[in-house]
């Protein structure tokens, strides 16, 4: 525990030292407040859907950017060969790592609660419910991408093409549970589909109901993809 | 426990259809400094990756300290310092930072920690650094923050992959103080194909050459063991047919080349034991009454031992 915080913090720490964080932050904010205020008062109703609607695709572009550096660059300057060599788990490396994103993540989001805030300073009434379970579902959700992202990271010392395979990842686990692809399936693939996508349940979670399923669906993702990122650490034969 | 810090039995890396390491047998007694030596591309790298539990064997065994690197690998790595190939290190994190961190990974803790980081600070001669990003750090500076992340838990067993790789000879110097002074309590593998170095800092010394070890041994028993190590020039006047012949009569000379150098003659007499025929040679110059010039001993050095075995 000692030396998965250790990881922890010094990998939290290291987005604040570089400019990563605060042009992360930055525009993160900019396009979300952005896609949420140019709709909410053209429709005029208090509640948070234009935050939260386009959510799976930002994401698809900003959870891989901050997932592409945990490993690529520990290997393209090889502090993975200390890193392995000192007495730790991998499940300990792993899970320090994924913490200390996960944790970055949760900060860029919560500074969003702007938004909320702002809704109920102009006097509207929202219903909050729905945002609060909104709210955990982005990080639900922001958790499970990055547990892909760091995942395709461990293949490559390339942080250009970890972003981008990662990016090709999230899209494909989004992609396959919209009506679009669950059309053509059969329809016992189609429920498998619909069920391994990420989007489907980030959009009941959101709308208020807040399902041990679907839960239990990003704890799966989250756990899958830390045990595939685990397993691509034991078999390290590269080189 | 056993009286070895290190035992490789048998062990095998194969890349592909690349054989790097081949069946290699070794072991390093407790308290020893062993030099590595090889030219490049041996396997030296390898080797080592292979002990710090870095990558798996393809067949073989490694013991550290009698602990298996494959069934215990924490408790392998426990007892191993490392400085690797190159001395990775976190750029982004100040010195202190960076050597807290290490012994936090390393189990150390409160009073603990704070007393062994001082302690590194001082050893190696760090503690105007403390505060400086690693980036920002002169190489010299860079290997012994690498030395200190190796030695802040207080290994029992000290790998060295080329420890003084691009330091100036100021530094190259300090660092193989340091290294000695390390050593004295310590086993040490210390890698490098440099070879002045290996003879100043080890005492027992493994040259390897395409994954297999070639000759081993300390310096002293490496240069005298070497073919046509051992030998006396002598400058004489005389003919050169003559010089042969009796020199190659007195007793423990095994074969004599001569080479005229203007007037003189420069007779080479090669001996095969280790006795000192100095006298004897210049006896026998006396005798035949001839001008003696010059008459030295010459035994190979470390880099003619290392040529003869290594080139391929």
């Amino acid at each position: 525990m000692q030396k998965t915080m250790a990881i922890f913090k010094k990998e939290f720490k290291s987005y604040f030292i570089s400019p990563i964080a605060y042009v992360f932050i930055t525009v993160f904010l900019a396009v979300s407040n952005y896609l949420f205020f140019h709709v909410f008062f053209l429709n005029n109703q208090a509640e948070m859907r234009g935050f939260f609607d386009p959510l799976p695709i930002i994401f698809l572009f900003f959870i891989p950017a901050i997932a592409m550096r945990s490993w690529a660059e520990e290997r393209k300057v090889r502090t993975l060969e200390l890193l392995l060599t000192w007495p730790i788990s991998d499940l300990e490396v792993v899970a320090g790592k994924f913490l200390a994103s996960f944790c970055f993540i949760a900060v860029t989001v919560l500074l969003t609660l702007t938004i909320p805030i702002s809704i109920l300073l102009i006097g509207g009434k929202p219903d909050l419910g729905p945002i609060v379970t909104g709210y955990i579902g982005t990080l639900l959700m922001g958790g499970a991408y990055l547990a892909i992202g760091m995942w395709v990271s461990s293949y490559t010392e390339n942080q250009i093409i970890a972003f981008l395979l990662g990016v090709v990842a999230c899209f494909f686990f989004y992609i396959i549970g919209s009506p679009f692809i669950v059309m053509f399936a059969s329809s016992f693939l189609a429920s498998f589909f619909t069920y391994l996508g990420l989007g489907g349940h980030f959009e009941s979670i959101q709308r208020g109901v807040l399902d041990s399923r679907d839960i239990i669906y990003y704890f799966s993702i989250i756990g899958f993809f830390l045990f595939l990122n685990i397993q691509s650490l034991a078999g390290r034969k590269w080189e | 426990m056993t009286d070895f810090m290190l035992e490789v039995r048998n062990l095998n890396k194969r890349f592909g259809e690349v054989h790097a390491v081949k069946n290699l047998n070794f072991q390093v007694p407790k308290g020893e400094i062993l030099g590595f030596l090889g030219p490049n591309g041996a396997g030296k790298t390898t080797t080592m990756r292979m002990i710090t539990c870095y990558m798996p064997a393809t067949s073989g065994t490694v013991r550290v300290d009698g602990l298996d690197t494959v069934t215990n690998s924490l408790a392998v790595r426990r007892k191993i310092g490392y400085l690797a190939e190159n001395n990775p290190l976190y750029g982004d994190m100040t010195v202190q930072e960076y050597l807290t961190f290490v012994g936090e990974i390393r189990g150390l803790s409160g009073g603990l920690l704070k007393n062994r980081v001082d302690e590194m600070f001082a050893v190696c001669s760090l503690g105007r650094m403390a505060n400086f990003q690693i980036t920002h750090l002169s190489k010299g500076f860079r290997q012994r923050v690498g030395l200190a992340q190796a030695l802040i838990h207080n290994p029992d067993l000290l790998i060295l992959d080329e420890p003084t790789s691009g330091l100036d000879p100021n530094q190259i110097i300090e660092i193989r103080q340091l290294i000695k002074k390390i050593g004295a309590q310590k086993t040490v593998i210390y890698c490098s194909h440099i070879l002045s170095e290996v003879s100043a800092t080890c005492n027992y010394i493994m040259i390897i050459n395409e994954g297999q070890i070639v000759g081993s041994g300390t310096s002293e028993e490496l240069t005298r063991n070497s073919a046509g190590g051992n030998r006396y020039v002598i400058r004489v006047k005389a003919d050169p047919e003559q010089v042969r012949n009796a020199f190659a009569a007195v007793p423990g000379v095994s074969q004599v080349v001569t080479k005229p150098a203007g007037d003189w003659i420069v007779a080479e007499a090669f001996v095969d034991g280790a006795e000192d025929l100095g006298e004897s040679l210049f006896r026998c110059a006396v005798s035949n009454g001839w001008s003696l010039s010059e008459l030295k001993h010459e035994t190979a050095s470390l880099e003619d031992v290392f040529i003869q075995l290594t080139r391929s």
